[in-house]
């Protein structure tokens, strides 16, 4: 059964929130799916070791009881047939999913493109409580909101300048960290239209809760009509940039035109090079 | 003079810190009042605090870890009634965001410190000299420091209730969050000091373990495979003791130094790397991860061969697993940081190496379940908690390989799945384990059993109790819930949240059970008195000693010949022969020490005035600490003689007391209900008399 | 005739432990107590190369000035490790000593180790200064911080050393070559010696590369 339909079924006994908020539970890109297969799997692989356990438990604990009666064979220590089956059987199961494991982790390396074509680069940079988005090629950028064209490929790079952050779109793709200093990456592809949600993992503080951005996947139409209204806001130079740094947690997404060339690497930089000030400070 | 301690420092920044901070000084005061009512004091100081006694200093242990349970479950519940009420933006529910992070942070910190490093302590102090037939730790003196450093340590996170603020960068701290820019105040320095004090009380501790189970074994246990399992994973944590907390304690005193002094090891630029602390950090953590387990592990095994009646089976695979899961918990580190960007090969390495401890794991739990088959099963509370481990446990294994699974963990890292995996491990895999033993070795400790009824009722709600409060996290995490969230934009999670609020109230009628327990079990000790020493019908050289056991443990050392030595002697008949005067000598005791706790109360003072820059205080401190030392090294009268006589006459009162109680003159003769091979050992002695007459 | 092992009897003196005739329960004690402080040192060592490691680290993202080639010279660091290193062979000859009961050699070959010792503090001590006029502190960046911190914790080590080496001396003086004591000087040899092995580690991770480089 493809995993998505597995999960429906969970959903359809009516647990509460896996129709609305199913997050890993209802992928809607392939690394989403591949991560759900993955648990699925694992799953079914090592209840080959745990069903036993439960159901000898359940046995001895009934038939052995002291009130019971049953065979008693206090001097009964050892049993090579038994040692070579109980050592043998996990590691053949460990060895499978070890399998699993060197394949699918550079199948799903974050860093590996995902889907062919050309990708959309995105620029994510964790800041205090909140996240800006950069699309350098598009020549905008936004605040708490991720937006993704379907079927596209999206590099995402990410940086921080604040602590350590961690992005993650539950049902999409993630998490990856973001460091100050140092650029991590993440591809991500959405399959269909939707309006799903992202955050940071990493306690990083009084506004981390809120910490929260929406992530509308729409068209690729609707996607470069959405950039076009994005380019008519005001632009995000050095000062509004430093504003938006220093301000503290924002709820509403916001959307910038014209984001400063290069200002992701000089944000990181800022850290990265001993030798250059800090990029708000100086001004 | 105070250096950066002032009236800012006081707890009336909220309600519940108010509470919380009365609470503490009013227990104190209590305290206080009550040993100077009852005149307790130099009972206190002289039997206990400078007692040298390897059981005394376990049970202090133990109590210590009782009291930090209490403080740590509390602040669980606040934060389960915080998540439970917490949906909507902003300010919602009980806690504020702040005072949420500080609870987390001290309860991961008070459970892994302070309850689960204690409690496992003190059960190994306890009872492993016992099981090999020593008469104490290799090193009684440095004993006592730890465990009076490890007090110093949790005293500074009592401390922080009341002066200033706790850490909120979680019991993992990671920089740049607990950097001096980030986080100016005292919190991350409570943190560090607290973490500094425990963690050099935990080396001291590894390095006796590993001395006393290498150098005091009694004749015969020269074979190294003739050794309770207890004695087996007590070595091998103290091992991972000795390796591993020196990475800590260099990450923490980096840290400290960033903070302090400007250093920059740790810091957002300047050449700092605040990757090198993650590294350091969980090359300390995951090993503790098993130093945690590993006694729990071998308590399971005494517990489920004594109430098996039964030889554990497959000793030398669990031994060997034993050893083989010591040795891989060093390499697995990175399984903590998989999301940090490292490249696919170096996360699908550290996966795999992560996943190859199942297997040891896995043997462990089929022996168990085989030590099962073909037994007497008695479901005292010890073995219930035997029990619900292996079912619970396995789920928590389940999870960790899941989650060493790269392209999955990115998914739940950092979340409520996470939260629930580790419990999961935690609470059935090394809580359980020491409830287990504790109330197995209860009797011995002090010459009655805990009262059962009690016992029971208080192990089902903790069993029900962490299954409805950590299965809800699970799905949550898949969900997309991160950990460490006050409140939720996502009231679908509500309900979720609320059945797992409600297993913490469970969880918290367990505690309650079982301080009834302690107080019925006080209230009818005539009741519950072990007369024998062998309360279990047990199988190894602690059950021989009376209960609770003199100073010196046994008046004659025991010879071991085999494997189970004392379920064998019961076996045999063997179990209470006359005392051979011939075999007794004089021996020497370690006698009490008053510099033990000074030390401690040095240590506490340098590592506060350490937080608040009062340097002169450091200063002083150190040098007491440092005079101290040099005293003691000038005394050469540290030893008490007991005369041979005095070892023999004791151990003959002991063989009276079991011949009375075998005729039936004393005792209601409950505690031997189970005693197979007391039943033996009674018809022979009835042939004797017979004989005789 | 104490007892508090059974096991006793049996027990012949380590080749290593300098003990003249003793009893079965000395050598016993002594046995453990060196067992004990083993242990301790490998803990101590994992302390030392982990700051070793976490120096490499931050050499590694350094990125600015003041770097290796500004900081590190061996016009200090030649001559330390001398000291050291003879420091090592006049303590061996001070156990020897002590071993044979020859008690002006146990001062003397003692003493003079710990004078080699206060002199490699002496050095270092200079070397410091010299860092800190030039504004080489650990403050300036990751690099420094690594630096200082291993080569101090090092030299903390050897004060201790030499402060614990002239209490033995004293103590020696004072109560006589008693077991305990005797047992006191093996264990501060052990301790020596690891300093010895340690700073060979510092050379050649710190210094050798550094030099290089400048």
């Amino acid at each position: 059964m493809p995993p998505r339909r597995t999960v429906a079924a969970l959903a359809a006994i009516g647990l509460p929130g896996l129709a609305e908020a199913a997050g890993a539970l209802s992928p809607n890109g392939p690394v989403a799916e591949a991560q759900l297969g993955i648990l699925l799997t694992a799953l079914g692989l090592m209840a080959i070791v745990v069903l036993p356990v439960w159901l000898l438990a359940a046995v001895f604990v009934l038939r052995y009881r002291s009130t019971a009666g049953q065979t008693y064979r206090p001097e009964e220590d050892f049993d090579l047939k038994v040692d070579l089956v109980i050592w043998a059987v996990p590691a053949l199961i460990v060895i499978a999913i070890g399998t699993i494991v060197w394949t699918r982790t550079h199948q799903l390396d974050p860093y590996a493109q995902i889907a062919p074509g050309d990708s959309l680069r995105i620029e994510a940079v964790a800041l205090d409580w909140k996240w800006l988005f950069i699309y350098p090629d598009l020549g905008i950028a936004t605040v708490n909101e991720l937006a993704l064209p379907a079927g596209t490929n999206a590099e995402i790079a990410l940086t921080s300048d604040t602590v350590i952050n961690s992005l993650i779109v539950p049902g999409l793709a993630g998490q990856i960290m973001a460091m100050a200093g140092m650029r991590t990456e993440l591809n991500v592809v959405a399959d269909a239209p939707a309006l799903m949600w992202g955050r940071n993992t990493q306690y990083s503080g009084e506004g981390f809760a809120d910490q929260e951005f929406r992530v509308p996947v729409t068209t690729p139409e609707d996607f470069a009509a959405w950039a076009e209204t994005a380019r008519r806001e005001r632009p995000l130079d050095r000062a509004a940039y430093c504003n938006l740094a220093t301000e503290g947690a924002t709820s509403e997404p916001r959307r910038y035109s014209a984001p400063e060339g290069g200002l992701f690497k000089a944000i990181m930089m800022q850290y990265m090079d001993q030798d250059r000030g800090r990029l708000c400070s100086d001004d | 003079m105070l250096g950066r301690l002032s009236w800012d420092a006081s707890p009336f920044y909220g309600v519940i810190p108010a509470i919380a901070a009365s609470v503490v000084v009013l227990a104190a005061i209590g305290t206080i009042v009550l040993l100077t009512v009852m005149r307790r004091w130099r009972w206190l100081w002289s039997e206990w605090l400078t007692s040298l006694d390897h059981k005394k200093i376990g049970i202090m242990y133990v109590v210590l870890a009782a009291i930090m349970l209490a403080r740590a479950f509390i602040e669980a519940g606040l934060m389960r009634t915080q998540q439970a009420l917490g949906a909507g933006a902003g300010d919602v529910g009980p806690v504020g965001a702040e005072h949420f992070a500080q609870l987390f942070s001290t309860h991961g910190t008070i459970m892994i410190f302070f309850v689960l490093m204690p409690f496992m302590t003190g059960l190994i102090n306890f009872a492993m000299p016992l099981q090999i037939g020593a008469r104490d730790m290799t090193f009684p003196w440095m004993n006592s420091i730890a465990l009076m450093l490890t007090i110093g340590g949790a005293g500074l996170v009592m401390a922080s209730l009341v002066i200033g603020k706790f850490s909120t960068g979680g019991w993992t701290g990671y920089p740049n969050f607990t950097g001096a820019e980030v986080n100016p105040g005292v919190g991350p320095d409570y943190w560090i000091w607290a973490l500094t004090l425990g963690g050099a009380g935990s080396t001291l501790t590894g390095i006796n373990i590993v001395a006393t189970i290498w150098k005091e074994r009694t004749t015969g246990l020269d074979h190294l495979m003739w050794m309770p399992l207890f004695c087996w994973t007590s070595l091998c944590t103290a091992l991972l003791m000795i390796f591993a907390f020196p990475a800590l304690t260099v990450a923490t005193v980096m840290l400290w130094l960033d903070r302090t002094f400007g250093f920059h090891f740790f810091t957002q630029g300047d050449g700092g790397n605040m990757m090198q602390y993650v590294n350091l950090f969980w090359m300390w953590g995951h090993p503790e991860v098993y130093i945690l387990i590993l006694p729990a592990f071998g308590v399971y095994s005494e517990v489920i061969g004594t109430f098996s009646s039964k030889k554990l089976f497959g000793y030398t695979s669990l031994v060997w697993a034993t050893m083989a899961i010591a040795v891989l918990s060093f390499t697995v580190w990175l399984h903590h940081f998989f999301t940090m960007g490292a490249s696919a090969n170096v996360n699908a390495i550290f996966g795999i190496a992560t996943m190859v401890i199942a297997v040891p794991t896995g043997v462990k739990v089929y022996d168990w379940l085989l030590t099962m088959r073909h037994g007497r099963l008695r479901f005292d509370v010890p073995m219930l908690y035997a029990v619900g481990f292996i079912v619970t446990f396995v789920v928590g294994g389940v999870t960790g390989v899941l989650m060493a699974i790269p392209p999955f963990d990115y998914v739940v890292h950092n979340s409520t799945f996470l939260v629930a995996h580790f419990h999961n491990m935690v609470i059935p895999g090394s809580l359980f384990g020491m409830m287990a033993g504790a109330t197995f070795w209860f009797p011995k400790a002090f010459g009655f059993r805990l009262d059962e009824t009690w016992g029971r009722r208080g192990f089902w709600f903790w069993i029900v109790g962490f299954y409805l409060a950590f299965m809800p996290l699970y799905v949550l995490g898949l969900f997309g819930m991160s950990r460490r969230m006050a409140t939720y934009l996502h009231p679908e999670w509500q309900p979720w949240l609320i059945a797992a609020w409600a297993g913490a109230g469970l969880v918290g009628c367990g505690l309650i059970c079982q301080a009834i327990m302690l107080y019925v079990s006080i209230r009818d000790r005539e009741r519950l008195r072990d007369i024998t020493g062998d309360a279990w019908d047990g199988r190894t050289l602690e059950w021989l000693a009376p209960s609770p056991p003199p100073e010196w443990n046994f008046g004659a050392r025991p010879v071991v010949t085999g494997r189970d030595e004392f379920g064998e002697r019961k076996l045999n008949d063997e179990a209470y022969p006359v005392p051979d005067r011939t075999a007794y000598r004089d021996i020497e005791i370690p006698a009490n020490a008053a510099t033990a706790p000074l030390i401690g109360i040095f240590a506490f003072l340098l590592a506060f005035a350490a937080i608040w820059w009062m340097w002169w205080l450091v200063w002083i401190s150190a040098g007491a600490i440092f005079l101290l030392v040099l005293w003691r090294s000038m005394r050469f009268d540290l030893h008490r003689q007991v005369s041979a006589e005095t070892l023999y006459q004791a151990d003959m009162a002991h063989r009276r007391t079991i011949l009375a109680h075998a005729n039936g003159d004393i005792g209601s003769g409950a505690p031997m209900r189970h005693a197979r091979g007391t039943e033996g050992y009674l018809a022979k002695e009835r042939r004797e008399r017979e004989g005789q007459a | 005739m104490t007892d508090t092992t059974t096991d006793s009897q049996g027990v012949r003196p380590h080749a290593g432990i300098p003990l003249e005739h003793p009893d079965a329960e000395t050598a016993h004690a002594t046995e453990r107590a060196v067992f004990g402080f083993w242990i301790f040192l490998m803990s101590d060592l994992v302390v030392f190369a982990l700051l070793l490691a976490t120096y490499a680290v931050l050499l590694k993202g350094n990125s600015s000035a003041p770097g290796p080639a500004e900081v590190i010279e061996l016009a200090y660091a030649f001559p330390e490790t001398l000291l050291l290193l003879t420091s090592t062979l006049t303590l061996t000859f001070a156990t020897v000593a002590l071993r044979e009961d020859r008690a002006r050699g146990v001062y003397g070959w003692t003493f003079l180790s710990l004078a080699l010792g206060a002199g490699f503090l002496a050095l270092e001590g200079a070397e410091f200064a010299g860092l800190i006029n030039k504004g080489h502190v650990p403050q300036v960046n990751g690099f420094l911080s690594g630096y200082w911190l291993a080569i101090g914790t090092h030299g903390l080590h050897v004060a201790i050393g030499v402060v614990w080496g002239l209490i033995l001396i004293a103590q020696f003086w004072i109560y006589g070559f008693c077991p305990a004591i005797r047992s006191r000087l093996v264990r501060f040899s052990l301790y020596w010696h690891m300093l010895d092995v340690v700073w060979i580690a510092i050379f050649t991770v710190i210094y050798l590369p550094g030099s290089l480089v400048s």
